[in-house]
């Protein structure tokens, strides 16, 4: 039995994959984003919050995707580190920018929709900031990658980054939990099951599914993106020898 | 012990007299501590609210001034392919520059920390514990930017992209010892901030030298 990342390990058989997994995965979230998005406009309004919270819907996946992502990140950067392998380096490099835009959709939507619910657009409050400093590492990551030329050297550094990065992002999580709190806490894997109603649970939960494969028809495409890139390059570096 | 004696020598006695040292240090952290009465208005009660929370941000921007010096001016000499091929390992000498760098800079930081947290109108009462979360954080601050330092060898504009990559790592340490401070000033019990500053500073002492050396090792290759 032959795992998946090793499966995958292979630059010919992951290009084969992803060839018809990135569209699959893309198709997959248009469908899944409609339904959740349908469902989400219609369900009725928060007795609490009216309307404001079909924001919701856009809100609370792109938190989750933020730190999926940088999950991902580490994993693939470890992967990365280990074995030095150079396709999870690019899984790693391609995996950065998207999970600077999830984490920039959460702030963003969050700040939308702190307005009309708290009269404020940002509040130094502990999750809002910890989303915060999350972003600021994806920031770092990505000037690193662009300020080393070498790509093997931007490769190792780069991957040393995302795995101090990951060690410190609970600290980090747990630090301005300490320092303040304001945003609601924790609803949908609260002890004793979720405490929301199903008829928003339900297209919370398509939405979540949508944003994952969003993120994974994406992140295909951009790593199949980076393959092409360095296949190019050193097309170029044969060419230029001969 | 005696070539560990040597070498932290040689990186205090750099770190002192190039790259700026202690009074450049102190220059910027006295100036920055005056353009906030002139920034944010003279009134005692303003200033004394701010006074040790700015004492304690100056500190952590002090400490990124001569950071870009510390692996880089080694980098380009070639003292640093020496120094992997000394008999200590690479860890231990990159934890020994981090420390070398904070005798240089961040101990006369942290003398002046309580004098300016006062001359903002702090209360005396508070200075000791100033002074002493300032040692520590100024420790856990020097291991924690040494990996951005050592990370962004070879880069370009390497000093400033070292700030970008080291000041996310400041939030845990900011928040303690501003916490404990602030706790400390409104007569709250302060111990758990500075205890969990304490445990900052212990982690990034001992698992900062393996980024470091992983990240000079790579820069080397």
């Amino acid at each position: 039995m032959i795992s998946a990342p090793a499966f995958l390990s292979n630059p010919e058989r992951f290009m084969a994959f992803s060839r018809w997994a990135a569209p699959l995965f893309g198709g997959l979230a248009v469908l899944l984003a409609i339904t959740g998005l349908w469902l989400g406009f219609t369900a009725p309004e928060d007795y609490q919050q009216g309307d404001t919270v079909r924001i919701m819907f856009i809100h609370v996946p792109a938190a989750w995707l933020s730190m999926f992502a940088y999950f991902c990140l580490g994993i693939a950067s470890f992967l990365s580190l280990v074995f030095r392998h150079a396709l999870a380096d690019a899984a790693a490099k391609s995996a950065a920018p998207l999970g600077a835009g999830f984490t920039a959709l959460a702030l963003v939507t969050g700040s939308l929709w702190g307005r009309p619910m708290w009269g404020t657009w940002w509040v130094w409050d502990a999750r809002l900031t910890s989303v915060l400093v999350l972003f600021l590492f994806y920031l770092a990551y990505m000037a690193l990658r662009s300020a080393l030329d070498d790509e093997t050297k931007a490769a190792r550094a780069c991957a040393i980054l995302a795995l101090v990065g990951l060690v410190n992002l609970p600290v980090v999580h747990w630090s301005v939990n300490w320092w303040n709190s304001l945003h609601q806490g924790v609803t949908v894997f609260a002890k004793g099951g979720p405490k929301m109603a199903p008829v928003f649970l339900v297209p919370l939960l398509l939405m979540v599914l949508a944003y994952m494969a969003a993120f994974g028809a994406l992140w295909l495409v951009r790593i199949r993106g980076e393959v092409w890139r360095r296949r190019a390059d050193a097309a170029l570096s044969r060419l230029a020898r001969t | 012990m005696s070539l560990a004696w040597e070498l932290l020598k040689r990186e205090t006695a750099l770190s002192w007299g190039r790259g700026g040292g202690p009074l450049v240090s102190a220059g910027f952290y006295l100036g920055v501590a005056t353009l906030l009465p002139l920034a944010a208005g003279p009134e005692p009660a303003r200033l004394a609210a701010v006074a040790p929370g700015v004492a304690w941000m100056t500190l952590a921007l002090a400490t990124l001034l001569g950071l870009d010096r510390l692996f880089e001016r080694d980098y380009e000499d070639g003292a640093l392919d020496l120094l992997t091929l000394s008999p200590l390992p690479l860890e231990f000498v990159c934890a020994l520059k981090c420390l070398g760098q904070w005798l240089a800079t961040g101990l006369p930081l942290a003398l002046a920390a309580p004098i300016t947290e006062i001359a903002l109108g702090g209360s005396p009462t508070l200075a000791p514990l100033v002074l002493v979360s300032a040692l520590v954080g100024g420790l856990a601050f020097a291991f924690a930017s040494g990996i951005g330092a050592a990370l962004s060898l070879g880069a370009r504009r390497g000093g400033l992209l070292t700030a970008v990559i080291v000041l996310p790592l400041f939030t845990p340490p900011v928040i303690f010892g501003g916490g404990a401070l602030d706790a400390f000033a409104s007569g709250l019990p302060w111990s758990a901030g500075f205890v969990l500053l304490c445990a900052y500073a212990a982690a990034a002492i001992a698992l900062g030298p393996l980024a470091m050396a992983a990240a000079c090792r790579n820069a080397l290759s």
